[in-house]
């Protein structure tokens, strides 16, 4: 039996959220292919699991195989490419981090992609020495998750500057940014004190103040640009038009002069 | 007599105009606004085609420097990240007074469609700005319109720099005081 949930202020909330919805997955296939059989086979033990998902071939591996996995892929199989390297945020689900490591072997056309995990706080071993296009990914990753590479060459903060606190990437990291966020660049140019003056950002596409009279202006309430109405403004009379055209002026409408 | 030669003696032909010493300077300094070579994202790409032949900003005195220190005008076009709002921030510190800020474009003004952590949520929080420009991205036409109401600002404004100048924090009108 489905457990009671209450439904008496279902209206009243904005988002519809369907319990039973599923995230669809991509179909697993078994390994049939000749060139991917070769490739768990090379690997033998260090691959935990292997399948095919749209034609490519998924490898989960302990973390600290990594090296010798990657290795044996390249020397071995042929894989002298590695075109992407970056993380999954699973620690609300599972505590945990899923890196990933997509190869490419140009001469076969084939793609596998090594799969391991790691828990928060636990560091992985740079694959650099082996594939120099892992440098700026490694370095990409640790921006973005705050995960250590350990041996990287230089391993410093990619796409965030250098002084930022915190790791955008991570589900829990709000997408307006934290506090840190939000007064990064008043602090910086300005220093904390300018933080009254300036104000905080405004994050409300359709925020409409009534006293600000250089942005808005109400209708019978006209003022000159920039007027401080703080302490009230007087109503204006709005005119009318009188007749079905409209007549704003009320001046006299142009007559022809005599010589016409 | 050579028909070229002024007659002096003639009305309306003495080589004087009478002005103040305001209009006189802001004539000058509106109808040569030299605006930074600066681009920050695809607005950019409308800001080099208003400088480029078809619409031509020479005509108007508008030249790009590549220099802040010979600019007057900076034109802020694109997204304004927070890692890079140092760096806009000390371009315009580098521009001599007086000096002049458009906000090209809607990421410019307000931050635009990029309500995320990493962008800078109106280049105003920042720069003080004369003139914002809506649009994404606004046609070179609309950007040569700024320019245009920049130079009828300048016109409207004293030639004591003293008045004008960006550095008083005295004009604290509604919350939001000036910057400096």
């Amino acid at each position: 039996m489905r457990k009671y949930v209450p439904k008496d202020n279902v209206q009243g909330k904005s988002y519809y959220t369907d319990r039973f919805w599923v995230a669809p997955r991509v179909p697993r296939e078994e390994v049939s292919d000749a060139h991917f059989t070769g490739v768990v086979a090379t690997l033998g033990a260090l691959a935990k699991e292997a399948h095919v998902e749209l034609g490519q071939l998924i490898v989960h591996i302990d973390a600290r195989d990594n090296i010798a996995v990657i290795k044996a892929l390249k020397e071995v199989c042929g894989y002298t490419q590695c075109s992407e390297q970056s993380a999954v945020d699973y620690l609300a689900k599972d505590g945990e981090f899923e890196l990933f490591y997509q190869l490419l072997n140009v001469n076969e056309a084939k793609r596998t992609r090594v799969v391991c995990r790691i828990k928060k706080g636990e560091a992985i071993e740079s694959i650099v020495p082996l594939f120099n296009s892992a440098n700026f990914a490694e370095r990409e990753m640790f921006d973005m998750f705050g995960i250590k590479v350990n041996n990287h060459p230089f391993l410093k903060r990619i796409l965030m500057p250098d002084d930022w606190e915190g790791h955008p990437l991570l589900k829990t990291y709000p997408l307006h940014g934290d506090e840190f966020a939000s007064w990064y660049e008043v602090d910086k140019i300005f220093g904390k004190e300018y933080r009254d003056i300036i104000g905080p950002e405004n994050r409300d596409p359709a925020k409409v103040d009534r006293h600000d009279t250089k942005r808005f202006a109400r209708i019978g309430y006209e003022v000159p640009f920039g007027t401080d109405i703080s302490e009230g403004e007087t109503q204006k009379e709005i005119e009318y038009s009188e007749t079905l055209l409209v007549n704003y002026n009320k001046k006299e409408s142009k007559t022809l002069d005599k010589r016409r | 007599m050579a028909q070229h030669q002024v007659n002096y003696a003639s009305s309306a032909g003495l080589p004087i105009a009478l002005t103040s010493v305001d209009k006189l300077v802001n004539w000058g300094r509106s109808n040569s606004l030299w605006p930074l070579t600066y681009g920050l994202a695809c607005c950019a790409i409308e800001m080099m085609a208003s400088g480029a032949s078809r619409y031509d900003f020479d005509r108007m005195g508008t030249i790009f420097r590549a220099s802040p220190r010979q600019a007057d005008v900076m034109i802020l076009a694109g997204t304004l990240s927070k890692k890079h709002s140092e760096f806009a921030r000390r371009l315009y510190d580098q521009m001599t007074e007086p000096k002049w800020v458009i906000s090209m474009g809607s990421c410019a003004n307000t931050g635009g469609m990029f309500n995320t952590y990493a962008t800078v949520q109106g280049v105003d929080r920042i720069i003080p700005v004369d003139i914002y420009l809506p649009g994404c991205a606004p046609r070179p036409e609309t950007l040569q319109y700024a320019m245009m109401m920049l130079q009828k600002k300048i016109r409207r404004e004293s030639a004591d720099m003293k008045k004008n100048t960006k550095q008083d924090l005295t004009n604290q009108t509604g919350k939001r005081a000036r910057l400096i």
